[in-house]
């Protein structure tokens, strides 16, 4: 139980797929124009990541050594063959603002990265909680870049108008401020990293 | 297939929708190759072969497997087996073939499986120019067409990247953003810069 909590929770902080690793950018930094979009993208992508961090590591000795980034990549196309259907049919509005952003999971680094370092190498409990916390510390930080972007681009939180008379300027929903919120904050974070030292 | 059209798609995908600063597809690969200019050449010039050569075949193979057989609902998988397959091949023929351009470019191969450039492409295409799971006129030419110019849009912003990070090596800047930090700052400054050809009306 002592070690399900470690791999839990080095995803969260400590090795943060995003601000730490600096893995899975391209969904990121494409989907993060508000809240509710960053929110799908995180759940669609921790859901992936769950379903093929537990297959991969249950038939992890069935796999060939040469052959293994293929198997580990239809395993994770299936599953987001899955989620590609399950938004379509659930949540069509999501759907259409994730765009090409949701086949793309496929080639999200953090999914095919974890089932490389992890999966392939540990038992069903720890690669389902070594997801887990991967995912959560993606959600996090999705939360938080587009928080950011739509609290700056749009003057919104969730949808809702938060200040009244606030102009928000919109560079930060347009992609160059993409780039620039995500540049700042891990700017912020190794400063931090500095500090503790 | 129009000549308003064909223009359209290469001011969209070179500078307007830029692959790199806009879509934001193939990023790892940009942040990581971009530090000289030697490297992010070639590492532009095989993204750009393998774009324009698997829009083709995800092209045929979506034309006339999977709608036919009514199996669009796995074009997910069967893009990505196709290009993994694809770039696995086009290694083997290099080091084969040429062994001095392996050295060049074969490094850089194995990567480009799992850019997402090359998937995102291949489903633009496929959602651009197939209206209700039917190919429209020329909507081969266009994919083709389509490949080659993102291909273009990339090598672009490789180029402009890596020129600016070979300079910075020379320039003292705060520890904490030093890096990849940086990077994406110049990135965002550069992406504010491809904004202004939005202005363009056709």
């Amino acid at each position: 139980m002592k070690k399900f909590f470690k791999e839990f929770s080095k995803g969260i902080f400590k090795e943060n797929p995003t601000f730490v690793l600096a893995l899975g950018l391209c969904p990121t930094l494409a989907v993060s124009v508000s809240l509710l979009n960053g929110l799908g993208m995180g759940i669609a992508a921790t859901f992936v990541l769950l379903g093929s961090n537990i297959i991969i590591s249950l038939i992890r000795n069935f796999i060939p050594e040469k052959i293994r980034i293929p198997c580990f990549i239809v395993v994770i196309a299936t599953f987001v063959t899955v989620v590609e259907m399950l938004m379509k049919a659930y949540s069509p509005g999501l759907d259409r603002a994730l765009g090409i952003y949701i086949p793309l999971i496929v080639v999200n680094c953090i999914v095919l990265g974890r089932a490389e370092a992890y999966a392939s190498k540990n038992n069903v409990f720890n690669s389902l909680s070594d997801a887990l916390g991967m995912g959560i510390g993606f959600i996090w930080a999705l939360l938080l870049i587009s928080g950011i972007r739509e609290f700056l681009g749009s003057g919104k939180l969730y949808g809702y108008k938060l200040i009244k008379g606030f102009k928000p300027p919109a560079i930060f929903i347009l992609p160059a401020g993409a780039l620039l919120v995500i540049g700042l904050l891990l700017g912020f974070f190794s400063l931090l990293k500095e500090k503790r030292k | 297939m129009n000549i308003a059209q064909i223009l359209s798609i290469f001011i969209s995908s070179v500078f307007l929708y830029n692959v790199i600063l806009s879509r934001f597809l193939g990023l790892c690969s940009f942040f990581a190759i971009s530090k000289e200019t030697k490297p992010a050449l070639a590492m532009s010039l095989a993204v750009m072969f393998v774009i324009t050569t698997s829009s083709i075949i995800t092209w045929l193979l979506y034309r006339f497997l999977l709608v036919p057989f009514n199996l669009t609902y796995l074009r997910t998988i069967s893009f990505i087996l196709v290009i993994a397959s694809f770039v696995q091949f086009v290694e083997m023929a290099v080091r084969k073939i040429s062994p001095s351009m392996y050295r060049v470019f074969g490094i850089y191969l194995p990567l480009i499986t799992v850019n997402c450039a090359v998937l995102g492409v291949a489903v633009l295409n496929v959602d651009m120019f197939f209206v209700d799971g039917k190919a429209i006129p020329g909507s081969l030419f266009y994919s083709l067409f389509q490949g080659i110019c993102v291909g273009l849009g990339y090598t672009l912003a490789m180029l402009l990247m890596s020129g600016i990070r070979e300079r910075l090596e020379l320039v003292q800047i705060p520890r904490s953003v030093k890096d990849l930090p940086i990077a994406f700052i110049i990135a965002s400054i550069m992406g504010l810069s491809f904004m202004g050809f939005s202005g363009f009306k056709f």
